[in-house]
């Protein structure tokens, strides 16, 4: 393996870490505060990526859509917060499992009902079309060198925004005592819907961006929803640090697992089965390393405070 | 056991279960026989899930992957036993159900006792997160690994043999798996009442007296997290045999999340819970799936609709508050 | 006017043959209506009712169901068409894994099944079955023709396909015709979405082409990203990675690629310009190979229907294996496994002059092909 391939694959890894981060911040950060688990954060990912899609092929303009799918999937986390979600906060792990199911059904569906069947299209922006030279020779999309710096700025944002701000001491409040806050006089409701749509609009920056390099459809949030799962299992849950670093090492594990585990298969058995059998292991790999961490650290590799 | 509201709807549901299948035989509607055969092992299933979740607390989003590998267990030991291949120690497969029924049973368990023995050292979400990762890896195993058809499945080409029923007849076959159904739940009573039972319920609602008084709550809950996926398993293997098809997507995560389902909709931690749901949950997919493509949406509403307003499930609007815990 | 003629037609066979619509037809048509694959669920019912509609036949019925992608699903289906509304055949499912959970069932309880697109090794060797048709093609065989077309134009070319049964005949079909040398073989994950990792191989792996087939949103995945990264290697696969129902999602990062197919929207043929013109005016949109595959699967039964009484199951297979249809795709006749024997072209995408991306016919890479699978069946 060549220093460029291997430059190449960790840029990949970085790129799909800063991916899952995205979805992974939101959940963990409604997971602190809320304390609650929604399954239907994937379906926010989705109507960021439905939203971009539509606005910018009626517009012509990526960014315009890109905009649009942060309002519309803030604006459907805040609809949803209001209608369904801020029922479940005192109900046990159980029924918002089961509610955030059924939103998911409710979302696929109805978002099938509105666009049809088929994949919509979305193209990355002139801007950040191409690729540039790496150091080593190898050429490197602009636009997924465009994410990473999207999903660097997206945590120094959040890292400020929770450290810094009088929104961010009240989220800091709520994940560490839930009662205090109240007492406090913040208008809790308020800010758990705050909290909410934020998370959501961070799910669907990821989606509009993802879009944009595969296909717009219904379900497409699923796959993503695991991962960013398994991602916040190994942080930590409720830990945005956690999230960061859970991520990166899961893009990176799960991209160089695609690449070595096919070649070191290929040591003991023909090529086109190890192949096969390297595929296979590698799209388990990850999940093997979550079980791994959690058999040695039960609440992941930074455990939030609380809990 | 006294004769409560709950007992006789029980009771009613289980005569009407029965009824409803001989009396479409009757009108010569063998398709009502088949939808009435899924409902059985879906509550079968959903059983198994029961104990862990409704007596245990023990949220598993990862029982699609016991369901799937009783479904497997099936699957190969059907095709062995059909083309006669060797599988293990010069065993070649079998037809039998009751051989069949029994590998399953081993195998789901001791896979439960596996995962259960890493996950039950977390809790809450996390117990939640990690069986739904061992379900996920089951499942990609499951599609990559090409010896018995990956993402394609298994075609089973005649159903498997019970001794003295013509297992190809739709009644036939729902008559077996009504007689599963009704042991399991019998099994279920027993566990329930059994100390190990009240230990289990005991551990889920206060873990720290539970070993105060000398029980380590690990080993029960890892005992119950066992027999749950080794009846579940059960479940998977008839549930081959229904289709006659095994396939990755027994193993999926919407398989987990549908059997979690069938316990809310009907009512958690209730013996017939399971059984008014799956029978709530066939019915509305035959119905609504008649209706309209779109009935997954419809569905959707509903499940909500029971998580946010009827808390206790169908037996819960039906029969009042559970006695239970 | 038209139906007085057909009611002519139908007098005539009827005196010819003295059975020709004795019974009516009822088929089954379970297709993948919701959820991710719906696109091409919809084009094979969509093209499938397009000749029932234009045979304005009153006998023949046709009970359609949603599969949702889930063989489950497709086996209860199937099992209610069966018992329950009793059809005599069955068509329309889109995907291998969901025909290879029906179609042994189905026909182990007498009933026809005519494939409208999968077609597994498994069906068309040794375990063929008289009662199972397949008005497609072989799984393998626009990889073949691949195979066949990069011996012409490439020495080393990367391959790579899903991990998953269709995925492993692609790529075998790919190789049994494929003489050169192979840079690479990869297999992806079934669903996968991200192809950095695959494209950063292929880039290192000093390819003079790429072989990918990765149906549906796979395809648009790769493609687009394929497009971004600077690697200028050119792209080949089977027809369905760019066929009508992706493209428009690809946009123009497919344009150039080539592909084999049995039948693209430029055929210089009245049979299929006609097709052309009437699946835009019933639907307003360009129909896919599905649409063509499943128009010609109801064209074969109808062609059986006029001759036979479907109750008589041996004459109406006899008649169906006669294959009497004008098919959009030219010349289509029967394998001895039931498979069909037929053309295949190289294609390229192409833009329209409306702006609208498709497949243009390049030339024809293979003459009457049949399948590897054929040898091993005997019926």
């Amino acid at each position: 393996m060549t220093v460029a391939l291997a430059l190449e694959q960790l840029l990949n890894g970085l790129q799909l870490g800063v991916m899952l981060f995205l979805m992974a911040a939101g959940l963990t950060l409604i997971f602190g505060v809320m304390g609650l688990i929604n399954l239907a954060h994937g379906s926010l990912y989705m109507v960021g990526a439905f939203a971009c899609a539509t606005v910018a092929a009626a517009t012509g303009s990526f960014w315009i859509g890109l905009v649009a799918s942060l309002a519309c999937a803030a604006a459907a986390g805040a609809i949803i917060e209001l209608l369904v979600i801020r029922r479940l906060y005192d109900r046990d792990h159980l029924d918002q499992v089961l509610a955030t199911f059924a939103l998911i059904l409710i979302f696929s569906e109805g978002t099938r009902w509105l666009f049809g069947s088929f994949p919509l299209y979305l193209d990355i922006p002139p801007l950040l079309q191409g690729a540039v030279a790496l150091p080593g020779g190898a050429q490197y999309p602009v636009y997924r060198l465009a994410i990473i710096a999207a999903g660097a700025l997206v945590a120094f944002g959040l890292y400020l925004l929770i450290g810094k701000t009088r929104l961010g001491m009240r989220i800091r409040a709520g994940e560490s005592d839930r009662e205090m806050i109240g007492a406090l006089g913040v208008d809790i409701r308020t800010l758990y819907t705050v909290v909410f749509a934020l998370g959501a609009a961070l799910a669907g920056l990821a989606g509009a961006m993802v879009g944009a390099l595969q296909s717009v459809q219904v379900g497409m949030g699923e796959p993503v929803l695991i991962l960013a799962f398994v991602v916040i299992v190994i942080g930590g849950i409720g830990s945005i640090k956690g999230a960061l670093l859970g991520a990166l090492l899961v893009g990176v594990v799960d991209t160089m697992g695609r690449l070595l585990l096919p070649q070191l298969f290929g040591l003991f058995v023909p090529p086109s089965q190890a192949g096969m059998i390297g595929a296979a292991a590698a799209s388990m790999l990850i999940y093997v390393m979550m079980a791994l961490i959690l058999a040695v650290k039960p609440r992941g590799l930074f455990p939030a405070a609380h809990m | 056991m006294a004769m409560t509201r709950e007992n006789l709807i029980n009771i009613i549901l289980a005569v009407l279960l029965l009824a409803a299948p001989l009396a479409a035989n009757a009108f010569g509607q063998p398709f009502y026989v088949t939808l009435a055969t899924r409902i059985v092992i879906l509550a079968l299933a959903a059983t198994g899930l029961n104990l862990a979740l409704g007596l245990g607390g023990l949220v598993s989003f990862g029982h699609a992957a016991f369901f799937g590998i009783g479904g497997y267990a099936a699957g190969i030991l059907a095709t062995h036993g059909f083309s006669g291949d060797p599988l293990l120690f010069g065993f070649s497969g079998t037809n039998q159900m009751l051989v069949i029924w029994l590998v399953a049973m081993v195998v789901a368990g001791l896979v439960g006792l596996l995962i259960g023995a890493i996950s039950l050292r977390t809790s809450g979400v996390y117990f939640i997160m990690i069986t739904l990762a061992f379900a996920q890896m089951v499942y990609y195993f499951a599609i990559s690994w090409p010896a018995y058809g990956g993402e394609d499945g298994l075609s089973i080409l005649v159903r498997n043999q019970f001794p003295g029923v013509n297992t190809m007849r739709p009644l036939g076959f729902f008559l077996i798996c009504y007689a599963v159904l009704m042991a399991v739940l019998g099994l279920f009573v027993l566990i329930r009442g059994s100390r190990f039972g009240s230990a289990l319920q005991a551990a889920r609602q206060n873990e720290v007296r539970v070993a105060t008084v000398g029980i380590a709550p690990f080993r029960i809950r890892l005992t119950a997290f066992a027999i749950s996926a080794a009846i579940t398993g059960l479940a998977g293997a008839l549930f081959a045999d229904l289709n006659r098809f095994v396939s990755p997507s027994m193993l999926s995560w919407h398989m987990s999340g549908e059997l979690i389902v069938l316990i809310i909709l009907g009512g958690a931690g209730r013996l017939f819970g399971p059984l008014a749901g799956a029978t709530l949950f066939v019915i509305i997919e035959y119905v609504l799936g008649g209706l309209t493509e779109r009935w997954q949406f419809f569905l959707g509403l509903i499940l909500l609709g029971t998580v946010l307003f009827a808390r206790g499930g169908l037996l819960g609007l039906f029969a009042g508050k559970a006695k239970h815990g | 006017m038209k139906k007085l003629v057909s009611a002519a037609t139908l007098a005539l066979s009827m005196s010819v043959s003295g059975l020709a619509f004795a019974e009516p037809v009822k088929i089954g048509l379970i297709t993948t209506l919701s959820g991710g694959g719906a696109g091409l669920g919809v084009d094979t019912r969509d093209g499938f009712m397009l000749a029932i509609k234009q045979a304005g036949n009153s006998e023949i019925e046709v009970v359609t169901e949603d599969d949702g992608q889930k063989p489950e699903l497709a086996v209860q289906i199937a099992d209610k068409m069966i018992q329950s509304d009793q059809v005599d055949i069955l068509t329309g499912i889109v995907w291998s894994n969901l025909l290879m959970a029906v179609a042994p069932s189905a026909v182990a309880q007498g009933k026809l099944y005519v494939s409208t697109n999968a077609a597994p090794a498994a069906l068309a060797g040794a375990n063929c079955n008289p009662l199972y048709f397949n008005a497609a093609y072989q799984n393998d065989n626009l990889h073949e023709a691949m195979g066949e077309y990069a011996n012409k134009d490439y020495k080393k070319v990367f391959i790579m396909a899903p991990n998953y049964p269709a995925g492993k005949d692609s790529l075998t079909g790919f190789k049994r015709y494929y003489k050169g040398e192979l840079a690479s073989e990869v297999y992806t994950q079934v669903g996968q979405t991200d192809y950095a990792a695959e494209i950063a191989q292929i880039r290192a792996s000093g390819a003079d082409g790429v072989f990918a087939f990765l149906p549906g949103g796979m395809g648009i995945a790769f493609l687009k990203q394929y497009a971004q990264s600077g690697v200028e290697i050119p792209v080949m696969g089977p027809g369905f990675s760019f066929s009508q129902d992706v493209l428009p999602a690809i946009g123009d990062a497919a344009l150039g690629a080539k592909a084999s197919g049995q039948w693209a929207p430029d055929f210089d043929t009245d049979v299929s310009k006609k097709f052309l013109a009437d699946f835009q005016a019933e639907y307003g949109r360009l129909p896919s190979i599905y649409a063509v595959q499943a128009y010609d699967a109801a064209q074969l039964i109808l062609s059986a229907a006029a001759k036979a009484d479907v109750k008589d199951t041996e004459a109406f297979r006899a008649e169906l294996l006669k294959a009497d249809i004008k098919s959009p795709r030219g010349d289509f006749k029967f394998n001895t496994n039931q498979h069909p024997i037929q053309d295949i072209y190289l294609t390229e995408v192409v833009k329209q002059a409306d702006g609208m991306l498709t497949n243009k016919t390049v030339e024809k890479i293979f003459d009457d092909h049949g399948d590897a699978y054929a040898k091993d069946c005997k019926m």
